[in-house]
């Protein structure tokens, strides 16, 4: 046999190369869920209720099944024995509703799934949808949080009148000393809306079942196969290991395929019963009604300062909008919030109250930041709204605050450690990029001349690269095998799930370092349970960070094994490898990777105590978080005419640790940017006050078009994480969180001569419009 | 009852029987099996199904395949010619213009037509051009770096 390894040349790790994905993705030859078909594949789709809130008084599926080409109709009757969508998350006081995956005896929001039709064809299962009639009795139903606390308002769930699905409380420090040695108290109610994840693939399933050896196979559009595999099994009471979930290639997911939604469970379920391939994909609009929303939190804050600007407490009430049902972790959500609420800042004193809150919507979960971007956005806009109080320039006021390198590792009041960071380092870099002085000056200059210009500054941390397992219901471990095939190829399977993150590059570029040979000698394959070791997926920053690490781990333990092999072949017991071949150092005499592979697997000799093959694997477990940090400043122009924003300038420093792929680093911040102005200038679900969703299509939800986006400026510092090997941090949320603020930042300070001190997002023309127009006191 | 239709698809004819009501999307790819073409929102916003009929970007979402008789179509499969990415292709895999890759075939199929009609575009007129395409992953800098240097390199 011959062996085909090929020497390294070059260091990979830090280089901006292409992506390995891409050749498959723009030849449109990449296999997404909507594009696998099995023999025999039947088409499901679901019959979801119009109304928020209402008790099933009947349903006939008559007319349904007796359609030509109509297979089955399954309503909630026939799914009462199935487990329930499952809520990972522990808290005292929690209260989880039995959330079955069809509605039973009531609905509980617009799109809650109430049948499912299973027809031989996409279209008939459609006609199918139609002619399934129930007959719903509407009640009250209530779509507003605050109102759902309100005495009297309906109950969602009848069993807790009050609407309260959970409480937390967190402090540290003394609050009230702090409040009591203040100079000066700050408030304001700030809201960050509900809005739609909107990957642009949507959700789906494709689901077969084997009767002769019992086993399901499921394709679905997730990030986190094998937890995936782990709730369905539950839910459908099916051993395990009987049970393979496949992620293919998976078009965005953004925290909103972090879950066990209840159509997947069904259309495997529905293979299960009629013995054939079932493939279910949603719509757009049903992705609109059905997917879990992100964000949805009123958050009343108190800022306590001196009057130099010295930062002593906070105290902040958060109502957090679950929606009518919990998902997999939507407790965990307001919980994280609180973890980051003292921000960047050193003060010690933080007073923390969360209520979770039934409202007849879909339910709230996991969307790109998931939780962070609301606590960023809140003590990034109180900083902003003290610095006008005190008259002070919120850059002063932010360094002033901010925890100095010299106290890393820091331990919040939180109960968090930072790992490490520069804070004024990194703000001092935007602000001297930006030209910050000469911007004031313009401005000044600006609203002599009637023009209204804003200069918006947001610094952030984030806690990412999830995480020690305590933080995590999932364990928050990850995994990495790496194989030198018989040939001498590279087969690495990592237990993360990427879906455009680029990792199959990023982990090449690790691993051909830290082996030592050429990029394309290596594979990385993940996201199949049946092929790939038990992983945790990608969410929360933590690819790199936490599955890197197991990568490079996994390695440094296979080139022991490396090294005894070629001490074997060497005939020799002080042998080095490096750069794909093993040396000795006392006769200078080497054997190459391909060769040492091939003599593991195939023999005819191994070395003493040494099992045949080069395979290892690592599963690594964090010791703590990494949190990256930054500075982004914005500069934006509002036209009194119309109301409208133009954002005229956007700079982004970040500081995400070690950098793997410049290239992907920036395509990371820029995406996050948009998402995150995204947030600040045009997105929300809007549902009206009898809580139908008015936001159904792109129609009404203001998906940021090219034109709306900016250019981004980005730049860096480069802090590494003691926290792992790589000293990486994670990048993939960084730009939501700090984008938000700093936009809304920009354009409260375009307005601020007029006394404007917050306003909530979307920054909307007419929002805007009527604040120049009445002076700033709509 | 089914209709015939004749088709010419990435340089192929073809004739085949469809019901009236097949969207020309669901025909690419479930009756020809071109999975290139994807279905992003069904209402002709997202683009993610962008394909070239007689050489105009359409909606493939939004037409009857039937509307495409005699026709000539061409989707991302299309785009590469005797195994060379065609310069949009290899353009949005230099400028990392793309993550997810679901919006891509759409986004070279716009970008194919933007850099015909004009080959020296500016970051604006990109962006306008590419109103019709949605993406949630890139934040479009890098989409429109490509475009730029796709247009670079067919009109240099």
């Amino acid at each position: 046999m011959e062996t085909t390894v090929s020497k390294k040349t070059e260091r990979m790790v830090g280089k901006p190369i292409r992506r390995r994905e891409d050749p498959r993705l723009i030849t449109g030859t990449a296999t997404y869920v909507e594009d696998i078909e099995l023999p025999g594949m039947h088409y499901a789709a679901v019959v979801r209720s119009p109304h928020p809130a209402a008790d099933i008084k009947g349903i006939d599926t008559q007319a349904a099944e007796q359609h030509p080409g109509v297979v089955a109709v399954y309503t909630g009757k026939d799914i009462d024995h199935l487990g329930a969508v499952p809520c990972g998350i522990s808290l005292p006081d929690l209260r989880i509703p039995h959330h079955h995956l069809l509605a039973q005896d009531r609905v509980y929001y617009v799109g809650h799934p109430v049948a499912v039709v299973v027809a031989s064809d996409r279209y008939i299962a459609a006609d199918a949808v139609d002619l399934v009639e129930v007959e719903y009795e509407p009640t009250d139903s209530v779509s507003e949080p605050e109102e759902a606390l309100e005495d009297g308002a309906p109950a969602v769930h009848a069993e807790w009148p009050d609407n309260v699905a959970f409480t937390h409380h967190q402090e540290g420090g003394d609050i009230e000393k702090a409040f009591a040695e203040a100079d000066v108290i700050v408030k304001e109610r700030i809201v960050s809306q509900r809005l739609a994840p909107s990957a642009m693939e949507p959700r789906g399933t494709v689901a077969s079942w084997n009767s002769g050896d019992e086993t399901l196979t499921v394709h679905s559009s997730t990030q986190i196969p094998h937890i995936l595999r782990t709730l369905m099994a539950g839910v459908l009471g099916l051993p395990e290991h009987k049970l393979r979930v496949i992620a293919p290639e998976v078009g965005g997911g953004f925290g909103s395929k972090c879950e066990l939604y209840p159509e997947e469970a069904l259309t495997a379920f529905i293979a299960m019963k009629i013995g054939k391939p079932v493939k279910w994909v949603l719509t757009r609009r049903d992705e609109f009604l059905a997917t879990i929303h992100g964000r949805g939190h009123i958050d009343y804050y108190e800022l306590a300062a001196k009057k130099d600007g010295t930062m002593l407490g906070l105290k902040v009430k958060i109502i957090q909008d679950v929606g009518s049902f919990h998902m997999l972790l939507t407790p965990a959500m307001p919980t994280l919030s609180v973890l980051m609420l003292p921000g960047l800042y050193r003060f010690k004193n933080v007073h923390a109250d969360v209520v979770g809150v039934f409202t007849h919507r879909m339910a709230t979960d996991l969307y790109r930041g998931a939780g962070r971007p609301e606590a960023t956005h809140g003590i990034e806009r109180m900083v902003e709204v003290l610095a006008a109080e005190l008259g002070m320039d919120p850059v002063e006021l932010r360094k002033k605050n901010f925890v100095p390198p010299s106290d890393f590792p820091y331990d919040t009041p939180m109960g968090v450690s930072y790992d490490s960071g520069n804070y004024a380092a990194i703000l001092e870099k935007a602000v001297e990029t930006v030209g910050y002085s000469q911007l004031r000056q313009e401005q000044q200059e600006g609203r002599r001349q009637g023009r209204l210009m804003g200069i918006g500054i947001a610094t952030y941390g984030e806690i990412c690269a999830f995480g020690p397992s305590p933080a995590l219901p999932t364990g928050g471990w990850e995994s990495a095998t790496v194989k030198i095939e018989p040939s001498g190829q590279v087969t690495i399977m990592t237990g993360v799930s990427p879906h455009g993150q680029g990792s199959q590059t990023t982990f090449s570029q690790i691993a051909a370092d830290e082996l030592g040979v050429d990029i394309d000698n290596i594979v990385v394959a993940h996201g199949d349970t049946s092929t790939v070791q038990h992983g945790v997926g990608t969410f929360g920053s933590r690819n790199t960070a936490v599955g890197g690490t197991a990568l490079v781990l996994a390695i440094r333990e296979l080139k022991e094994k490396i090294e005894t092999y070629g001490a074997m072949l060497l005939e020799s017991d002080d042998v080095t490898y490096a750069d794909g071949v093993c040396t000795c150092n006392k006769t200078g005499k080497t054997v190459p990777l391909g060769e040492i592979a091939l003599t593991s697997w195939t023999g005819p000799n191994y070395p003493p105590n040494t099992q045949p093959g080069l395979i290892a694997t690592n599963y690594w477990e964090p010791p703590n978080f990494a949190f990256p940090f930054g500075a982004h400043i914005v500069v934006s122009e509002v036209d009194p005419e119309t109301g409208e924003v133009a954002i005229k300038r956007y700079l982004a420093v970040d500081d995400c640790g070690k950098v793997i792929n410049p290239l992907l680093v920036d395509g990371q911040v820029h995406g996050g940017v948009a998402q995150g102005l995204g947030q600040a200038l045009y997105e929300q679900v809007v549902y009206d006050d009898t809580g139908q969703l008015v936001t159904g299509e792109y129609m009404d939800y203001a998906l940021p078009k090219a034109a709306m986006v900016p250019t981004i400026e980005t730049d860096r510092t480069e802090t590494p994480s003691p926290v792992n090997p790589l000293g990486v941090k994670g990048v993939g949320e960084a730009g939501t969180i700090a984008a938000s603020p700093a936009v809304v930042n920009s354009v409260v300070d375009a307005l601020s001569h007029l006394g404007v001190r917050h306003i909530d997002m979307p920054l909307t023309p007419e929002k805007i419009w009527k604040l120049v127009q009445q002076g700033g006191s709509a | 009852m089914k209709t015939e239709i004749n088709v010419c698809i990435n340089g192929q004819e073809r004739t085949d029987e469809v019901e009236p009501r097949l969207l020309l999307i669901h025909y690419l790819r479930e009756v020809i099996g071109l999975k290139g073409p994807h279905i992003g929102c069904e209402t002709s916003i997202c683009g993610a199904c962008t394909v070239a009929l007689n050489g105009k970007t359409v909606k493939s979402c939004a037409l009857l395949a039937v509307q495409a008789d005699g026709q000539d179509i061409v989707t991302v499969e299309g785009l590469a010619t005797d195994g060379q990415l065609h310069p949009v292709q290899e353009a949005f895999w230099n400028e990392h213009g793309l993550q997810c890759g679901f919006c891509t075939p759409g986004m070279l199929m716009t970008t194919r037509e933007l850099i015909e009609r004009n080959p020296d575009p500016t970051d604006e007129e990109i962006r306008h051009g590419l109103e019709g395409n949605l993406c949630r992953c890139t934040g479009y800098q890098h989409i429109v770096n490509a475009v730029k240097s796709a247009a670079a390199k067919v009109g240099g």
